[in-house]
């Protein structure tokens, strides 16, 4: 059969030998591309916000276009950062209930400070008085 | 068992105490090391939007803290990590274009990566510091 030995099905689905496809490799590139832009643009405006006081940094992140680009900035950083330290603990640890424990660990950490971060920021923006 | 006792022990992968340093292995294993210092910064960040979220004595805290000495000497840090995980993640997806690989682009790529990050950190808190901010 031309094209290798894999099944039509197996073609099919496009997974390849790892059973998950490319769609980690695609997403660490992805998410790493989309923070090239985002990174630039919060480093200009930490110095906007540094020295504004409480109001100052209140009244920045109620501009839509802040918060909605500080919302993504917060979700795709710490997704790429749970892509990137998996990578670090599959490749370091091999001891299988210790991997298990830290990936987990790794989980749970970026899904909650992102949330929490994600809210904050929301709750800022979203909230009529002071 | 085969006869090997009376051999040195072989060495083992990657080598790293028998390889001469070079660039591209210092600029590879910064890039996990700023990449696991950002961890940490972001957390910070998190903490940041929390504390705003708090109200103006939780703020005015949560500043004092990064604006004192050790908190400046962290966010300096941050500020190198985040430029050199910044440019060399760039030069990583050049890399994944395909371009880039020859062994004297590499280490110069490397050395610009290295140089980028150095001079951006110190410009940005030279801006800082012009604005008042320090």
């Amino acid at each position: 059969m031309e094209g290798g030995y894999r099944t039509p099905l197996a073609r099919a689905r496009g997974l390849g030998a790892a059973g998950h496809g490319a769609g980690h490799w695609i997403s660490e590139r992805l998410s790493s591309l989309a923070l090239v832009p985002l990174v630039l643009w919060v480093v200009y405006a930490g110095l906007q916000v540094a020295g504004a006081g409480y109001d100052g940094a209140v009244a920045w992140v109620r501009h839509p276009l802040n918060a909605v680009l500080l919302g993504l900035l917060l979700a795709v950083s710490f997704q790429h950062m749970h892509a990137g330290m998996r990578v670090v603990v599959e490749d370091y640890i091999h001891k299988t209930a210790t991997k298990a424990v830290l990936l987990i660990l790794n989980l749970f950490v970026c899904v909650l400070f992102g949330a929490l971060a994600v809210f904050a920021v929301l709750k800022v923006a979203l909230s009529g008085a002071f | 068992m085969t006869e090997t006792s009376g051999l040195p022990p072989r060495p083992l992968s990657p080598h790293l105490s028998i390889w001469r340093w070079h660039v591209t292995m210092f600029t590879s294993i910064a890039h996990r090391v700023t990449g696991m210092g950002l961890y940490a910064a972001a957390l910070i960040a998190a903490g940041w939007a929390v504390s705003l979220a708090s109200g103006p004595e939780v703020y005015g805290a949560y500043m004092a803290l990064l604006g004192s000495l050790l908190g400046k000497l962290v966010l300096f840090a941050i500020t190198l990590a985040l430029f050199y995980h910044l440019a060399n993640g760039i030069r990583h997806l050049v890399w994944d274009f395909g371009y880039g690989f020859k062994i004297r682009t590499a280490d110069f790529s490397g050395v610009v990566v290295i140089a980028f990050a150095v001079a951006a950190s110190i410009g940005l808190w030279i801006v800082a510091a012009m604005r008042g901010l320090l």
